[in-house]
C-alpha cells in the first residue's frame, strides 16, 4: 500500500517565536516535525506494515530547504520525501499551500491514501486536507481516530463529540487524523542513521508547473495576544463542595 | 574500538541524543520515583531501550550493532541518568561485556554472542567482586578448574548488577594459583537462562537491598561445581583475565562519570527551577545571595565534570589509553554529583527531604558513583600511580 503523508516542519513550539512584518511566523530557524503530523506518520507506517508492502512518502513545504523535521519522519520509517522549498511561497495562505501540496502529491506517483493532520500546531487553520481532497478529486474523511483498509476501501472511525461515526470511502482518499489517537514510535538509532541516506526530492514551485507570482487572497492585518486566562472560581470546602465540582464538570460536558 | 565513520557526525549525534532525551522525558522521568520506591524492575523501559537500539550502540555493524563512538555512548548514559540513574545501569554491564568480546573474544565467540547482545535479545552482566574482594580485585577466590572440555566453577560472586535478568555473565575467576596472583586469572563467559534463580550448579540470590540504585537488581552468585564449556574462556587463553577486565573497568569508570553528570544536571535543573518559584522574605529564593551562589557553584562544577568526562572518552575513541583521565573524570564527577545533590537538598529545604520531590531519590542514588566501579579512594591511587609513571624522574 502506497501512502502519502503530509508533514509540516514548524519552529519548535517550546522555543521563542517571532513574527515577520506581514504577521506570518518567522520560519528562518531550525524547524522540527509538527507533533500533530507524527500521528499520521505512525498510522501510515502501521497501515503499510499491515498491508505487507508499499511505501510511505512524505510531502512537505518549508523554506530554506529545511529537512530536519522530514528526517525525523524518515527515521521513524518512511521511505522517501518530497520537499517544496521556494522563496516565492513565503507567507503563502492555506489555499496556496493546498495547491502546492496537491501538485507535490501527484509527483509522488501512485498512491492509495493521503494522510494529514487535522490542523498544524503553528497555523491552526485546519482547511488544507479538505482543500487538497477537492483539488485532487478525492473523498475527504476528517477527524479520523482509527483507519482500517479493506478491499479497495477504507473504514474510518471519525471522532465526534459523542463518540465516533463509522465512515467508508473508496480508495484513493484523503484523511485527516486527530492528534493523540496512536502513540508515535521513537525513531530507533538505526532509523536515525539510515534517514540521512533516504531520498528527499527538493523542488521549487516551477518544478510543479505552478505560478504563484500573483500572490494569494489572504492578508493578515493584525495579531493580538490571546486574552489572559481569567482567575478560576474558588470553592470553599463545606463538606459538599464535590457537588459543585460535579456540576461544573457536567456543565462542561466532561462527565 | 571500531567506530563507524559515517555515523558519528555531530549532526547525527545530536539527533540520537535528542531522541534519548525525549524517550527519557516521556518514558523514564514520570515513573522513576514510583519504581524506585517499589524497587521494581522497569521492564517497559528496558523494552523501549531495546527498540531504540541502545544495547548495540558500540557494537560494530558487522555484528548487528551501530559502531558508534564513546562520546555518543557517554551522552546517552548522561541523558538516561538525568531521568533515573538506575536505567543507565542496564547498559553499563552489557556494554562492558560487549567491549570484552569485541576486544578479546575469539572470532567464534564474537559471532556467537555479539549479534544477540547488539539486538538486546540477551543482556549481559559483569562480575568481579566477591564477599572479600572489591577494589582489591586480585584477592578473588572463585576457582575454575578444567576437567576435560569444561571448567568446574566454585565460589561466590557479589554485587552483580543485572545478574538475574542477564543471559550472559562475564566472570573473573582463578584458573591457577600464581605469583603474581593476576597471572592466574581468566574470564569465563557464563551462560544462563535470563530470570532463572537456579541453573545447574549456579544459584542466584535474592536482590540485595540498597540505599539507592533501585529497580535494577543487584544479586549474589553462588557457583557450586557449575560447569562452563572450555569454549567459553574469553579469548581462548588462560591467564589474561585480569588485564582484560581492567581494560573494561576503564570504560565502566567513564560510565559512572557520565551517570554522575546526568544526576548532577538533574539536581541543578530542579534546583534552579525551584529557586525561582519558592518565595521567602518577600522574594524568590534565587534572589537570596546564599542560594544564588550555590547555583553558580553547582553549574560551574557540573560543566567541569562534563568536560573531564568528554576528554576521557575522546581519548579512548582515538585509541589512546585513558585510565588516568577516566579515573579523574570518575573521581571529580562523582564528588561533584554528591556535592550538587546535597546543595539541591539545601535549596529545596523540607521539600527536598520529601518523596514528593525527586531530590531525595537523587540524594540516595549519588553515593553509588562514589563507591561503585572502584571507590574514589582507589581512583586516587590509580591517578597517582599513573601520574608518577608519567612524571618519573
Amino acid at each position: 500500500m502506497n501512502i502519502v503523508v503530509l508533514v509540516k516542519q514548524i519552529p519548535d513550539p517550546a522555543g521563542p517565536s517571532e513574527l515577520e512584518d506581514d504577521y506570518t511566523l518567522d520560519r528562518n530557524c531550525k524547524l522540527i516535525l509538527d507533533e500533530s503530523d507524527s500521528y499520521g506518520v505512525e498510522i501510515a507506517l502501521q497501515l503499510r506494515e499491515t498491508s505487507g508492502g508499499g511505501e510511505v512518502t512524505l510531502v512537505s513545504m518549508a523554506p530554506n530547504k529545511e529537512v530536519s523535521g522530514i528526517r525525523t519522519a524518515l527515521a521513524m520509517g518512511a521511505e522517501k520525501a518530497i520537499l517544496v522549498t521556494d522563496d516565492a511561497l513565503s507567507g503563502a495562505d492555506a489555499l496556496t499551500t493546498a495547491k502546492v501540496l496537491a501538485k507535490a502529491i501527484e509527483r509522488a506517483g501512485d498512491y492509495d491514501l493521503v494522510i494529514g493532520a487535522t490542523e498544524s500546531t503553528d497555523g491552526y487553520v485546519g482547511t488544507v486536507p479538505a482543500a487538497i481532497a477537492e483539488l485532487l478529486g478525492l473523498p475527504s474523511v476528517t477527524f479520523a481516530k482509527k483507519i482500517e483498509v479493506q478491499e479497495g476501501k477504507i473504514v474510518v472511525q471519525r471522532q465526534t463529540e459523542a463518540g465516533y461515526d463509522l465512515i467508508e470511502a473508496p480508495l484513493p482518499a484523503m484523511i485527516s487524523v486527530t492528534a493523540g489517537v496512536v502513540e508515535p514510535r521513537y525513531p530507533s538509532f538505526k532509523g536515525i542513521m539510515a534517514a540521512k541516506k533516504k531520498p528527499c526530492d527538493i523542488i521549487g514551485v516551477s518544478d510543479l508547473g505552478l505560478d504563484v507570482s500573483a500572490g494569494w487572497g489572504q492578508e493578515i492585518l493584525s495579531v493580538e495576544d490571546a486574552p489572559a486566562r481569567a482567575a478560576g472560581e474558588k470553592i470553599e470546602d463545606d463538606g459538599e463542595s464535590y457537588l459543585k465540582i460535579v456540576e461544573f464538570l457536567e456543565n462542561k460536558k466532561i462527565i | 574500538m571500531p567506530v563507524n565513520p559515517d555515523s558519528t557526525t555531530d549532526e547525527i549525534r545530536e539527533e540520537l541524543i535528542d531522541t534519548v532525551r525525549r524517550f527519557t522525558a516521556r518514558k523514564i522521568t514520570p515513573i522513576a520515583s514510583d519504581f524506585d520506591a517499589a524497587d521494581e524492575y522497569p521492564a517497559e523501559i528496558v523494552a523501549g531501550m531495546k527498540d531504540l537500539g541502545l544495547f548495540g550502540i558500540t557494537v560494530p555493524p558487522a555484528y548487528g550493532g551501530l559502531g558508534l563512538d564513546l562520546v555518543t555512548y557517554a551522552r546517552v548514559v548522561e541523558e538516561l541518568s538525568y531521568g533515573w540513574m538506575s536505567v543507565s545501569g542496564f547498559l553499563n554491564t552489557h556494554f562492558m561485556a560487549c567491549f570484552l568480546l569485541m576486544e578479546f573474544g575469539t572470532p567464534e565467540q564474537k559471532t556467537h554472542w555479539l549479534p544477540r547482545l547488539a539486538s538486546g535479545e540477551i543482556r549481559a552482566a559483569y562480575s568481579l567482586s566477591e564477599p572479600d574482594a572489591g577494589s582489591d580485585v586480585q584477592a578473588i577466590r572463585t576457582k575454575a578448574m578444567q576437567t576435560g572440555q569444561s571448567y568446574e566453577v566454585n565460589g561466590t560472586k557479589m554485587w552483580l548488577s543485572n545478574g538475574l535478568h542477564a543471559g550472559l555473565v562475564v566472570t573473573l575467576v582463578k584458573t591457577a594459583d600464581t605469583d603474581p596472583r593476576h597471572k592466574g586469572m581468566s574470564v569465563l563467559l557464563v551462560e544462563k537462562p535470563p530470570g532463572a534463580t537456579h541453573f545447574e550448579g549456579l544459584t542466584v540470590s535474592k536482590k540485595i537491598r540498597k540505599l539507592g540504585y533501585r529497580g535494577l537488581e543487584t544479586v549474589e552468585f553462588i557457583f557450586d561445581q557449575h560447569s562452563v564449556p572450555v569454549a567459553n574462556l574469553l579469548g581462548g587463553k588462560e591467564g589474561h583475565g585480569f588485564r582484560q577486565m581492567m581494560a573494561a573497568v576503564e570504560l565502566g569508570r567513564s560510565n559512572i562519570a557520565a551517570r554522575a553528570v546526568g544526576v548532577a544536571r538533574r539536581a541543578f535543573d530542579e534546583s534552579i527551577r525551584y529557586a525561582q518559584q519558592r518565595k521567602a522574605f518577600g522574594q524568590v529564593i534565587a534572589h537570596h545571595q546564599a542560594i544564588a551562589h550555590k547555583l553558580a557553584d553547582m553549574s560551574t562544577k557540573i560543566a567541569a565534570a562534563r568536560l573531564l568526562l568528554y576528554d576521557a572518552v575522546q581519548k579512548k575513541d582515538r585509541g589512546e589509553r585513558c585510565d588516568l583521565e577516566a579515573g579523574q573524570a570518575k573521581l571529580f564527577a562523582s564528588e561533584t554529583c554528591w556535592e550538587v545533590v546535597q546543595e539541591a537538598m539545601r535549596i529545596h529545604g523540607g521539600n527536598g527531604y520529601s518523596a514528593e520531590y525527586p531530590i531525595e531519590r537523587l540524594y540516595r542514588d549519588a553515593p553509588l558513583m562514589i563507591v561503585g566501579e572502584g571507590t574514589n579512594e582507589i581512583q586516587k591511587n590509580v591517578i597517582a600511580k599513573r601520574l608518577l609513571e608519567r612524571h618519573a624522574l
